[in-house]
C-alpha cells in the first residue's frame, strides 16, 4: 500500500488515500468482518433497547455535568492528586507535552520507556519525538506492538491491527522476531508474552492514558484485557500518564455508568478482564509500584471546541470506537486512509479541533449522512450534526466573525458561493423558476454527458420533455 | 502566565454565562438491572467468570487450603508465593505442615528491586484474598497491601482467589457504597474479571496476554 510505504499518510490526502484503500480487496475484507464482529458482539450486550436509552442518556449527562464545570472539575482533580503524592502537569500543545514527559525522562537518564495503551501520545507522536532524544518507546499492547514492529500506525482506536489477518501477523513475527512461522493466534500472543516480558522491568518508566481521571478522589482509571497497563503502571519506577483536558469526571459514582457504557460499546464486553484504580505512587511500607507517578494534562485543540457550545458536545467522547465499528465509509477504507490519530467519525469531528481545518477540510465531507454513529454513541454525541455544522465552517467566507475555528473557510470558494445565490435566488422567485423550467426541459438535449465528478459513477440526468407542475397544471385545468 | 493558567482561563471564558448541569445521579438505572437474588448471586458471578476461562470453586473455611493444594498439584506446580503474613496465608501454611508434601511456599517480602527475575520467570503461581466480588459483571475486588503487593496477582501465570461468599455484591454501584470507597481509595484498587486476554489478532480469543493465563476462584460459603 504505497500510502504506508512512504510518509504517514495526511488527512490533506484523504480523497486520494480513500481511492486507494477502496481498491485494497484484502483491506476490505479484513475490515469487514471485523466490523461486522465488533457490531455484533455489541448488540448482544444491549439487548434491553430501553436500558440501553437510558444509559446512553445517563452517560451524555455525566459527561456534559464535568464539561459544565471543567475548570473546577480539573483543579479539583489536580489538588487530590498532588494530596495523593501525583504530580500533574498542563500542557497547552503537543511540543509542550513531549517536553515535559522528556524532561521527565532526563531527570531520570531514562533509556527505555514501555507503553501501556495511549491515544494522546499518539496524538504528541511521543514515540518519534523521545526516539530522537535517545529515548526508546516500546509499545506492550499487543495490537500496537503488532504496529510498531509493522512501522505502521494504529488503524482503529481499540484494536490497532485490525486492519491486519492472522496469516500477516504470523509472516509479521516470523520475519521480524525469528521465530517459527504459525497462523495459531494462542501461539502467536504467547510470542508476543515472551518478547515483551523482560522489557516490563527493564524499562525506566512507563507511560500510559487515562480512561477517566476521577476529580472527587484523585484517581486515575484505566480499563485493559491484556495486563500490560498493568505492568506499565506498576513495575518501572516511573509512571507517566498522558491525556486530554476531557477525560475528567466529578465523582467516582460518575464512572459507573461510563464504565458500562464503555466496555459494552467497544468490545462487546460486560468489563474489561482489569479495571486499575491509581490513587498514588508506591508507599513507603508497600514493596511494588512507580516510585513517581505524573499525569500530564493536554489541550492541543480541546479548548477550540469547549468554547462554543455546539461543538463542546464533542468533547463527550469517551473512546469506545463504536462510531468508526458503525461507519459504512471506515469500513469500506479502514483506519489509515484518514491520516489521523483518530479516524472513522469521531476523528472527523476531533480532529479539525487539533489540526485545524485547512488540512481536515475533507474529512467531515466522508460521510453518507446515515447517521449510525450518532445512533450508536454512548454518550449521544450528536455526530452528524457536529459534521455538519463542521462543513458549515469549512465553507464560511475565512474573514467572517465570529470565529469559531482555526482554519475556517478552508473549503470556501468564491466561484460556489455565486452558485448557492443563484440558486437561492432560482428557487425563490416563481418567475425566475417558470423560466428555468422551461429552459430546462425544452432544452434537454442540451445536457452533456460529462459533469466532473458527478458523471465519474453515474450517468448524466436527463431532464424530462415536461416539468411536474406543466403536467399539474394541465390536469387539473382539465378537471 | 503558565499553561495551565491559560487552559483554564480560555475554559472559563467559555463558560461565562452559563449555569453548571445539575447532578441528577440515577441510582436505580445502575443497581436495578443488576439485582440478584441471594440464591442466584454467586451462581451469576460463577457464570460470568467461567464465561471468560476463569475457573471457580465453590468450598468452605475449612476445605479451601485442601483444594489449593489439589489444583497445584494437578498442574504439577510446586511453588506457591503467598502471604505469610495473612490469616489465609498462615491456614495454608498450617496445611501444608500437616499434610507434608512438597509444595514449597514463599512470601513477597523484599521490594520488587531485589528479586525481579525471581518473580517474573520463577513463580508459577500466587494466591491472594480478596475484599470482594461483584456477581453482575464475574468481578474480585482486589485492595493490594503491603502483605499482597500489585505484582502478586499479576505476574504469575496461576492466579489462586479466596473470595468470600458473603463479601459478594450485587453491582458495583452498590459494592462501591456498601465498602465507602469515597472515604479514601488505596495506591491501587483493582477489578479483577478473568485471566489476562486479547482479541487483537483477527478479533480471535487468547488467553494470558500479559497478566494470568489461568484464574482460579475459591468461593468460600460459610466464611
Amino acid at each position: 500500500m504505497s500510502m504506508l510505504a512512504d510518509t504517514p499518510a495526511q488527512p490533506i490526502a484523504f480523497t486520494r488515500n480513500a481511492r486507494e484503500a477502496l481498491a485494497d480487496a484484502q483491506l476490505r475484507r479484513n475490515f469487514r468482518g471485523a466490523m461486522d464482529s465488533l457490531m455484533d458482539k455489541r448488540r448482544n450486550q444491549f439487548p434491553d433497547g430501553d436500558e440501553l436509552e437510558r444509559l446512553r442518556a445517563f452517560g451524555n449527562r455525566v459527561r456534559a455535568r464535568a464539561l459544565s464545570k471543567l475548570p473546577d472539575v480539573l483543579e479539583r482533580l489536580e489538588a487530590n492528586l498532588v494530596r495523593n503524592g501525583v504530580q500533574v502537569h498542563w500542557a497547552e500543545t503537543v511540543e509542550e507535552a513531549n517536553a515535559i514527559v522528556h524532561d521527565i525522562a532526563e531527570r531520570h537518564a531514562a533509556k527505555k520507556l514501555i507503553k501501556g495503551k495511549s491515544m494522546v501520545s499518539e496524538e504528541m507522536e511521543m514515540n518519534h519525538y523521545l526516539g530522537a532524544r535517545g529515548v526508546d518507546c516500546l509499545e506492550s499492547d499487543m495490537g500496537e506492538f503488532i504496529v510498531q514492529l509493522r512501522e505502521e500506525k494504529p488503524s482503529h482506536i481499540i484494536m490497532p491491527a485490525i486492519h491486519l489477518n492472522a496469516g500477516q501477523v504470523a509472516k509479521l513475527f516470523h520475519d521480524k522476531l525469528d521465530v517459527e512461522y504459525t497462523e495459531d493466534v494462542d501461539r502467536l500472543i504467547q510470542i508476543g508474552r515472551e518478547t515483551l516480558r523482560r522489557n516490563f522491568f527493564e524499562a525506566d518508566i512507563g507511560v500510559s492514558g487515562v480512561n477517566f481521571a476521577i476529580a472527587e478522589t484523585g484517581t486515575l482509571l484505566l480499563v485493559e484485557n491484556e495486563g500490560n497497563g498493568r505492568m506499565s503502571t506498576t513495575v518501572p519506577p516511573v509512571h507517566i500518564a498522558v491525556t486530554g483536558i476531557e477525560k475528567v469526571v466529578e465523582n467516582l459514582r460518575d464512572v459507573i455508568p461510563l464504565l458500562s457504557l464503555l466496555t459494552r460499546s467497544a468490545t462487546g464486553q460486560p468489563i474489561t478482564t482489569y479495571v486499575n484504580m491509581i490513587s498514588g505512587p508506591r508507599k513507603a511500607d508497600e514493596l511494588d509500584g512507580p516510585q513517581e507517578v505524573h499525569l500530564v494534562l493536554l489541550d492541543n485543540g480541546r479548548s477550540q471546541a469547549f468554547a462554543d457550545g455546539e461543538l463542546r458536545q464533542t468533547l463527550n467522547c469517551i473512546r469506545c470506537g463504536a462510531c468508526m465499528n458503525h461507519c459504512p465509509v471506515y469500513t469500506r477504507i479502514g483506519g489509515h486512509a484518514y491520516g489521523t490519530v483518530y479516524p472513522g467519525p469521531i476523528g472527523k469531528i476531533v480532529t479539525p479541533h487539533m489540526l485545524g481545518l485547512e488540512t481536515t477540510r475533507d474529512l467531515p465531507t466522508a460521510s453518507s449522512m446515515c447517521g449510525a454513529c450518532g445512533e450508536v454513541c454512548p454518550v449521544k454525541i450528536p455526530i452528524p450534526s457536529l459534521l455538519r455544522r463542521l462543513r458549515e465552517e469549512a465553507v464560511r467566507a475565512p474573514a467572517a466573525e465570529p470565529h469559531h475555528m482555526r482554519g475556517q473557510g478552508a473549503k470556501h470558494s468564491k466561484k460556489e458561493t455565486l452558485v448557492w445565490k443563484a440558486w437561492r435566488a432560482l428557487n425563490t422567485s416563481p418567475g425566475l423558476y417558470r423560466v428555468a423550467m422551461y429552459a430546462g426541459t425544452r432544452l434537454r438535449g442540451l445536457m452533456p454527458a460529462d459533469i466532473g465528478p458527478w458523471t465519474r459513477y453515474r450517468s448524466a440526468p436527463k431532464p424530462a420533455a415536461r416539468s411536474l407542475h406543466e403536467l399539474a397544471r394541465e390536469h387539473l385545468g382539465e378537471q | 502566565m503558565n499553561a495551565k493558567e491559560r487552559i483554564l482561563g480560555k475554559l472559563r471564558a467559555s463558560l461565562a454565562g452559563t449555569t453548571p448541569v445539575a447532578d441528577d445521579y440515577d441510582i436505580g438505572l445502575v443497581t436495578d438491572p443488576w439485582r440478584y437474588a441471594a440464591d442466584e448471586r454467586i451462581a451469576r458471578l460463577r457464570r460470568m467468570l467461567e464465561a471468560v476461562h476463569g475457573e471457580t470453586r465453590v468450598t468452605t473455611a475449612a476445605e479451601w487450603p485442601q483444594r489449593v493444594l489439589e489444583a497445584l498439584a494437578a498442574r504439577g506446580i510446586d511453588e506457591l508465593l503467598v502471604s505469610p503474613a495473612t490469616a489465609h496465608g498462615r491456614s495454608l501454611a498450617e496445611h501444608v505442615r500437616e499434610q507434608g508434601g512438597a509444595l514449597r511456599l514463599k512470601g513477597y517480602e523484599r521490594p520488587v528491586e531485589a528479586w525481579k527475575d525471581e518473580l517474573f520467570f520463577h513463580t508459577p503461581a500466587s494466591l491472594t484474598g480478596t475484599l470482594g466480588g461483584i456477581a453482575a459483571t464475574g468481578s474480585l475486588v482486589l485492595w493490594p497491601s503491603p502483605q499482597e503487593p500489585r505484582l502478586m496477582s499479576l505476574v504469575p501465570p496461576l492466579h489462586i482467589a479466596l473470595l468470600n461468599a458473603s463479601e459478594v455484591r450485587d453491582n458495583l454501584f452498590e459494592l462501591m457504597h456498601a465498602q465507602r470507597w469515597t472515604d479514601g481509595l488505596p495506591t491501587n484498587a483493582l477489578l479483577v474479571s478473568g485471566p489476562s486476554k486479547t482479541a487483537d489478532i483477527q478479533q480471535t480469543l487468547a488467553y494470558g496476554a500479559h497478566g494470568p493465563k489461568e484464574l482460579l476462584v475459591l468461593v468460600i460459603e460459610d466464611a
